[in-house]
């Protein structure tokens, strides 16, 4: 597979604020390719690049293998799908949709036709005579993506695309877009801080924190695998387990992250066994989720671990314990995942 | 990048243009700040400047000829007797329209910003906007119907039996003359009639901002309306009073049409410029007289800026 | 937010105070059209003996006043265009980036009707003497535009400022250069606010004396007409009907100007957020 975007130690500057910190990074073609990080991570600058609305201060873009440099916006074969939407107030939908080919000169009748069918793809057929501002959240977001659509680009960018919906509107949407990505195969790159919508949808995610990639790879390396303490932390849950114990064989000393549903909770002590360890501590809350609950427990010098229980109903019993009770917390060290520290800056 | 390949040539220049500079965005930057600045640098900054050398210049006394040497001779002339009472003069002007249009303004202020909604307020809104925008020739006009001897101020005097209080009006010193039109107290009224406007809107602007619930947390706090007022609203509305004194007091600093068309025959600080540029052909003492009300605007700003005035504008 | 505004009482003297104060800003104006009617024409006296339409078929013959209306019509729609360019030309570059001497620019736009007019009417004529420039329309027309540019620029800057970045963005994203995303986007959004700066510019220019009575040489715009029949009156009842005809056609535009600049707020509110 080719790539469709490529990053080679892009830094972006704007005065003394340093927005990205040398990036490397590769996007295929084709694939639905998720930016995850928090507020002020990048993410966003990372897309206005590859949009072209701001460039590099260091490092060079490629798209599709050309250089991007002195491409502009609107040479760019890349169209955006923006946070507020920035649909055009004083053009009526059908025209918004058919911006992008008005201004490439294609004629009235082609432009009508084709503005029609991206509307009925997103299922706005009927609506093209309205302003956006007669229209819902979730039909300028829909408007939004029909006019990225209309010219065909091959890479799409969507920049918190589900941001301003509400929660059963953005799941109905999270698949909408996936299978429109999937049948139309063109590369989705989309931009959010929701650490759930990034693993159910990306084919392939990068966690950002201050300006740099923590980690790239598919969401289930990612949870597994984490990389660093920041990723382990920002994606999932995660109990960061430090080992520095002097007589412990030097390959098992570091910092490692455990997942909490990995953590087994008992009311009496575990038969100790060689690939397993324990800990005790007192119950600090628990949460009931509807499908899982989640323990914290204060563990030895003021630390907490966390465990997390499937709701399985009669298949395992739920531990029934309260705040305050002493309980043992145990997994197998196969779990641990050796964590490198974040690079310190 | 394959679509450019399409597009005709008038449109190809276009977007090479487009890209050169978006890829030079100070360039464009400077393509879009060069015109207005040339306009107003040059034209504008520029005579000023030259306008502000010749106070440095002198006038010959034999010949007239004004000499191009740089001098503070001219400097010295201002501060004669006769000039400095002009200036005192017309900054006490200055001083006594202002005091007296924020004193009318704020309540019309008040009611706009607190009680007027809706309609009303659009009414209000207009009401003040339109003599602002409205010929200031023709509203100057207007008051020498309204004071002239035989206008209707006689006749509203002398209809209500008032004939004694208006003379004793008139003849007060200084401020009295033989009729409301060629006396202070005449010039005084055109001055704030003018400027009211100006006093008003930002006062309005500056009210507008206090939320109510600051004001229902005096309340509930225990104080007492006129408390409320003095202690809550008054403050609040302070830099909005400081930012319409800014327009009233410059204005009549170097306003010299009202003076001449309503007033007595003692000169105000533009009538003096007026006529040394003109008539008198005294170039460099108007420059002079120039300087003063900038340097008295300059020291106003920037006390007006410490207040935080330019918020409310 | 003030929602319980109107349940709210005023005062009974906050209200007679502040209709007080309209009244004041009011009623002389209403003076000058009872006069326009008077039949007394060498005084101003109160009540006017009668009352006639003879004074605006006398305004009607004068050639003068055509004369001068035709000369502020002329200045005061050359110095509009230009303002209505350089405003709007300043506007965009002052919304969109920061640079240095950024604050500086703006006090220099706003500086002409800062300072007193009597200061740019001498500058500009002591300059234009020094370079031996003759005063004609053209003086006129150059001292209005100055200050009329910072009435386009107040409103175009206001509304750019309300206008996302991301508009300009999307259409270049979807493939406007940048003259087409100027065409298509930028000046449908600040059309209102360049119109309405348009007309301020224009009313502030028709009215102008102050700075026209030093750049004009023997023309005379409508308003140092009107200076001249104040300072020495020859025919009084006329200059009461020319008074009558700036206030109309003043009045008008403004009016116009208010009521689009308060829809253009009003329509942007329901917009895209």
């Amino acid at each position: 597979m080719d790539s469709a975007v490529r990053f080679r130690n892009v830094c972006l500057r704007y005065g003394k604020v340093v927005a990205l910190d040398g990036i490397d990074l590769e996007i295929r073609s084709g694939e639905f390719f998720g930016i995850l990080g928090p507020s002020g991570s990048g993410k966003t600058s990372c897309l206005r690049l590859i949009a072209g609305f701001d460039r590099p201060s260091d490092g060079t873009i490629e798209l599709h293998g050309r250089s991007a440099a002195a491409v502009p916006p609107y040479d760019r074969d890349v169209n955006t799908v923006f946070q507020d939407y920035a649909l055009f107030p004083h053009m009526t939908i059908e025209q918004n949709v058919a911006f992008g080919l008005m201004v490439k000169g294609v004629n009235r009748r082609e432009r009508r036709s084709r503005a029609g069918e991206m509307l009925e793809m997103v299922r706005l057929e009927g609506l093209g005579e309205r302003r956006p501002s007669q229209l819902s959240g979730g039909q300028r977001q829909r408007v939004a993506l029909a006019r990225a659509l209309v010219n065909r680009p091959s890479v799409l960018l969507l920049d918190e695309p589900l941001g301003a919906l509400d929660l059963k509107l953005r799941q109905q949407m999270q698949v909408e877009l996936r299978s429109l990505q999937r049948t139309l195969g063109i590369t989705f790159i989309f931009v959010t801080h929701d650490q759930g919508e990034a693993l159910s949808m990306s084919d392939r995610l990068a966690v950002f924190n201050r300006g740099r990639v923590e980690q790239t790879g598919t969401p289930r390396e990612i949870y597994e695998q984490p990389s660093t303490r920041f990723s382990a932390e920002f994606v999932g849950d995660s109990n960061i387990v430090e080992r520095r114990d002097p007589d412990t064989r030097s390959q098992e000393q570091g910092v490692f992250s455990l997942r909490p549903e990995k953590v087994h909770l008992s009311t009496r002590e575990p038969v100790a066994d060689a690939h397993s360890i324990s800990v005790t501590g007192e119950v600090a809350d628990v949460q009931f989720h509807g499908a899982s609950v989640r323990y914290v427990v204060s563990v030895s010098d003021g630390r907490s671990m966390t465990a997390v229980a499937g709701n399985l109903g009669s298949r395992a019993e739920l531990p029934a314990v309260e705040p305050g009770a002493r309980v043992w917390l145990s997994w197998n060290s196969d779990d641990l995942h050796r964590l490198r520290e974040s690079e310190s800056r | 990048m394959a679509t450019a390949m399409q597009l005709p040539a008038k449109q190809q220049l276009g977007r090479r243009v487009s890209t050169a500079l978006l890829l030079r965005p100070r360039l464009l930057l400077a393509l879009l700040l060069v015109p207005p600045l040339l306009w107003l640098g040059v034209i504008y900054l520029g005579s000023m400047f030259a306008l502000l050398i010749q106070s440095f210049f002198s006038i010959d006394e034999f010949t007239g000829m004004i000499q191009r040497t740089l001098t503070l001779r001219t400097y010295t002339e201002l501060l004669r007797p006769a000039h400095l009472d002009i200036i005192l003069r017309t900054a006490a002007m200055a001083a006594a329209v202002t005091l007296a249009s924020s004193v009318i303004a704020f309540p019309i202020a008040y009611f706009m910003a607190r009680y007027a909604t809706g309609r009303a307020k659009t009414v209000f809104y207009l009401a003040v906007m339109l003599p602002l925008w409205s010929s200031y020739l023709v509203r100057v006009y207007a008051w020498k119907l309204i004071l002239a001897k035989e206008g209707i101020v006689t006749w509203l005097t002398a209809e209500l039996g008032l004939g004694s209080w208006l003379d004793a009006l008139l003849s007060i010193p200084i401020i009295g003359g033989t009729a409301l039109s060629v006396s202070y107290i005449g010039t005084f009224t055109v001055f704030v009639y003018i400027w009211l406007p100006f006093m008003i809107l930002p006062i309005q602007a500056a009210l507008e901002r206090v939320p109510q619930s600051i004001i229902e947390a005096s309340a509930d706090l225990g104080a007492p309306p006129h408390r409320t007022f003095r202690n809550v609203i008054l403050p609040l509305a302070f830099p909005g009073v400081i930012a319409g004194s800014i327009f009233t007091f410059s204005l009549t600093l170097g306003d010299y049409i009202i003076p001449q068309i309503i007033g007595s025959s003692r000169l105000f600080l533009g009538q003096v410029v007026y006529i040394q540029q003109g008539t008198a052909g005294n170039i460099p003492l108007a420059a002079a007289f120039c300087v003063v009300p900038i340097a008295v605007m300059s020291i106003y700003l920037s006390a007006a800026k410490r207040l935080g005035a330019f918020d409310a504008l | 937010m003030r929602s319980d505004a109107s349940d709210r009482k005023a005062p009974r003297a906050l209200t007679a105070a502040a209709v007080a104060g309209l009244l004041f800003l009011h009623l002389p104006l209403a003076l000058i059209l009872l006069y326009a009617f008077s039949t007394e024409d060498a005084s101003y006296e109160f009540p006017p003996p009668g009352l006639t339409l003879r004074w605006f078929a006398v305004a009607w013959g004068r050639q003068d006043i055509w004369d001068a209306i035709g000369l502020s019509l002329r200045v005061a729609a050359s110095s509009t265009l230009i303002a209505m360019l350089l405003g709007s030309l300043a506007a965009a570059a002052m919304s969109r980036t920061r640079f240095f001497g950024r604050e500086a620019i703006s006090l220099l736009i706003i500086l002409p009707i800062a300072l007193p007019g009597i200061l740019t009417g001498i500058s500009l004529r002591s300059a234009f003497n020094l370079g031996g420039i003759p005063f004609s329309s053209w003086t006129i027309m150059l001292g209005h535009a100055t200050f009329c540019v910072v009435m386009v620029y107040n409103n175009v800057v206001a509304r750019f400022r309300r206008m996302p970045s991301s508009w300009i963005e999307a259409s270049m994203d979807l493939g406007a250069d940048g003259f087409q995303t100027f065409r298509h986007v930028v000046l449908p959004n600040i059309a209102t606010a360049l119109l309405v700066g348009g007309m301020l510019a224009f009313a502030l220019s028709f009215d102008e004396v102050i700075v026209t009575t030093f750049t004009a040489g023997q023309q005379s715009t409508l308003p140092i007409w009107m200076l001249t029949e104040l300072v020495r009156p020859r025919q009084r009842p006329v200059t009461n009907v020319v008074a009558v005809f700036v206030i109309v056609v003043t009045f008008a535009p403004l009016v116009v100007a208010q009521l689009l600049a308060r829809r253009a707020e009003g329509s942007n509110e329901g917009g895209i957020r």
